[in-house]
């Protein structure tokens, strides 16, 4: 009766992290790479 | 496949990363672009003939969203990331084949045929996930995915230089990096494929059981349309035209932004260089992408009807500021530009956010692919407009910042269309709702044959 309150749910925290951290890597090079580019613009 | 049901204590914030998975993948046709010089130079190919491949892309994008998007519905996202994982890295293993045997036509079957089916089918595969996972903010859920498209091309540029600087620029070295291409790709659109899922009431708990509870596929409420009579309905027909006539303005300027700014300074005296022209180019993108997030957001706020009220009514301001004063003022023109790029993504990412609030969530994804003709249409319809008149104006013998005028005000007239069109959406007629009671039962039996 106790065992749906006893067991605790998995800790998502892990897989929310290394999902982002997926996702937000290339997206920061990607920017990285924009700045650099739009620099030209008051540079060139 | 059946629809991935969410498990226990499973949380929302997994299903952003597994759209901006594929979507951040896909928006790689953006950068088609770097393909074009090495494939010209090593098959003697023109200009025209180069560009195939990326045109026939986003038809099949725009046909595959329209038609399949009953079928994404049908079979859920894991199916429809899985096909969309399937044909997007297939179509750059059949290019690399056509590359290294110099076929080009197996390159405009595999990337622009069976990639742009995987472009359309990838496209429209989170929509309706993530407004049932965030009915509370369904903008800034599909902002998050659809920035991603915007945002592939900012990877995939780079990247794509870097590899044919390493691997050359002949057909091995195009063929090459089409193949790391289509494996990288297959390789990072399979974290969406294994962590998309579908919510379920009785696995959600505390806050956002409530967020969730009133969108989860067991308990439709509200106002629902299937795609079949939505299109039957003149909302969305009017929205139809509000995302065509944002988008040609948008794109008119994206698709001619480096030659236009230099026309517009070429008679000052501060002409802009072709380096700041690109890097003008490159603003454009990053503020196309933040509006994509930011807008998409803020309509979660003020309302759908009234962000569109910005992006068209403002938009047309922004246009009438630069055909007025764009000429004697660069950082006028260059921040009117990049507000104007601003509502163009934010456009693309709040409409799927403003169906749901008309059509319900049901099947949005479906409607969503079918209002997708739109940028199909504008598509055209921009670069052909700006284009057309700038050769006539050039052949008329005017130059300099004259050469758009017209253009401009075209632009401004198609924003106020796009305005009346969304001052007249009105909810739904209750003739269009499905029968509430028998779908709910419909779309739970589906749910546990399928499970």
């Amino acid at each position: 009766m106790s065992n749906d309150t006893s067991q605790s749910p998995p800790d998502r925290r892990p897989l929310i992290a290394f999902a982002w951290l997926w996702v937000g890597a290339p997206l920061v090079y990607g920017v990285y790479e924009l700045i650099l580019k739009a620099k030209q613009l008051f540079t060139g | 496949m059946s629809p991935p049901v969410a498990p226990p204590a499973w949380s929302r914030w997994l299903v952003p990363p597994a759209a901006l998975s594929v979507h951040l993948s896909i928006g790689q046709a953006y950068a088609w672009s770097v393909f074009k010089p090495p494939l010209e130079s090593s098959l003697n190919l023109s200009g025209t003939q180069s560009a195939l491949p990326f045109q026939l892309a986003i038809v099949m994008l725009g046909l595959s969203a329209a038609f399949g998007g009953t079928l994404v519905e049908r079979n859920g996202p894991r199916w429809a990331m899985t096909v969309a994982l399937i044909c997007f890295s297939s179509g750059f293993l059949i290019s690399a084949l056509g590359a290294e045997t110099k076929q080009f036509w197996l390159i405009v079957l595999g990337y622009g045929f069976v990639g742009g089916i995987g472009l359309g089918i990838g496209y429209i595969s989170p929509v309706s996930t993530l407004i049932k996972w965030f009915p509370d903010r369904p903008g800034m859920a599909t902002g998050i995915a659809i920035m991603g498209f915007g945002g592939g091309a900012l990877i995939a540029s780079p990247w794509t230089a870097q590899m044919l600087k390493s691997f050359g620029s002949d057909n091995t070295g195009i063929a090459q990096s089409f193949l790391v291409l289509g494996l990288s790709y297959a390789v990072f659109m399979t974290l969406g494929v294994l962590l998309v899922r579908v919510p379920r009431t009785e696995d959600l708990k505390g806050e956002d059981k409530g967020k969730v509870a009133a969108n989860a596929p067991g308990v439709l409420s509200g106002v629902q349309v299937s795609a079949n009579s939505a299109v039957r309905t003149p909302q969305f027909w009017c929205l139809w035209v509000v995302l065509c006539m944002n988008v040609t303005a948008g794109i008119g300027i994206l698709e001619k932004a480096a030659p236009m700014i230099t026309d517009f300074f070429a008679d000052t005296s501060t002409p802009v260089t072709v380096s700041a022209a690109a890097g003008f180019v490159a603003l454009l993108s990053a503020a196309n992408m933040a509006g994509r997030i930011g807008w998409s957001s803020t309509s979660d706020l003020i309302g759908r009807k009234n962000i569109y009220r910005v992006y068209l009514g403002v938009g047309a301001i922004m246009y009438a500021l630069i055909a007025l004063f764009g000429d004697s003022s660069k950082p006028l023109f260059i921040l009117c530009a990049l507000v104007i790029l601003s509502f163009y993504g934010g456009g693309f990412a709040t409409v799927p956010a403003y169906l749901k609030d008309l059509f319900g969530t049901y099947q949005v994804g479906a409607i969503h692919g079918r209002l997708l003709t739109a940028w199909s249409l504008a598509g055209v319809l921009g670069p052909l407009i700006v284009n057309w008149i700038a050769d006539h104006q050039k052949n008329a013998g005017k130059h300099g910042a004259s050469l758009y005028d017209t253009s401009f005000i075209i632009m401004i007239g198609l924003l106020a269309i796009g305005f009346v069109a969304n001052e007249l959406v009105r909810p739904v007629n209750a003739r269009h709702h499905i029968p509430a009671p028998r779908e709910a039962v419909d779309v739970e039996r589906h749910q546990s044959e399928s499970a």
